[in-house]
């Protein structure tokens, strides 16, 4: 996953001048504070906070669907997010991940099937998240023609 | 899992606009 990057550690006391000029330009408030930034220097995702590696790599693969999916690249997007569920099911991203790939797939497609299957999924998976509870308004037919709009 | 970090942001930054590829910052304040 890290492949996917070019890592940067910033030090708070180390580098001084960096820490301060791009900590403002980036809100960074707390430590550790790791962004993803896409390449005309973006911020796409945010991780506050220490997590142990799974959910780490997790949270990666799911800063690379969301900044696919802010460039409009959906089914670059659809595949970040698959991964997230297929590599990493147990972690908290991997909810998260399920709910934006079936809206990256509708983006897609522009198939509103995409967000029923999604919403069925969340019958069968993870359904005391707070995804699947934004996922259940698709189980409905007038919330499909809604998203349409 | 061992990152091998890098310690320029401005250089990685440049890079990734031209590469087409993504920086990772870590802000971080553990010892080194």
């Amino acid at each position: 996953m890290t492949e996917n990057f070019l890592p940067v550690r910033i030090h708070v006391r180390e580098q001084p001048e960096a820490w301060k000029r791009l900590g403002e330009r980036y809100g960074v408030q707390w430590t550790p504070t790791i962004l993803v930034v896409d390449p005309l220097g973006v911020e796409r995702h945010r991780i506050e906070g220490f997590l142990p590696a799974e959910e780490f790599l997790a949270q990666l693969a799911l800063g690379l669907g969301k900044s696919a999916f802010a460039r409009q690249q959906f089914g670059e997007a659809e595949r970040w997010f698959r991964e997230v569920v297929e590599r990493f099911p147990d972690t908290e991203a991997a909810p998260e991940a399920l709910y934006w790939a079936g809206v990256a797939l509708y983006k897609k497609t522009n198939d509103p099937s995409a967000l029923a299957h999604t919403a069925e999924a969340f019958t069968r998976q993870y359904r005391d998240s707070i995804w699947a509870k934004k996922a259940s308004v698709w189980l409905k037919p007038e919330a499909v023609r809604d998203a349409r709009a | 899992m061992a990152i091998a970090w890098r310690r320029d942001p401005d250089d990685a930054l440049s890079e990734a606009k031209l590469r087409g590829r993504h920086v990772l910052f870590d802000f971080s304040a553990a010892p080194t």
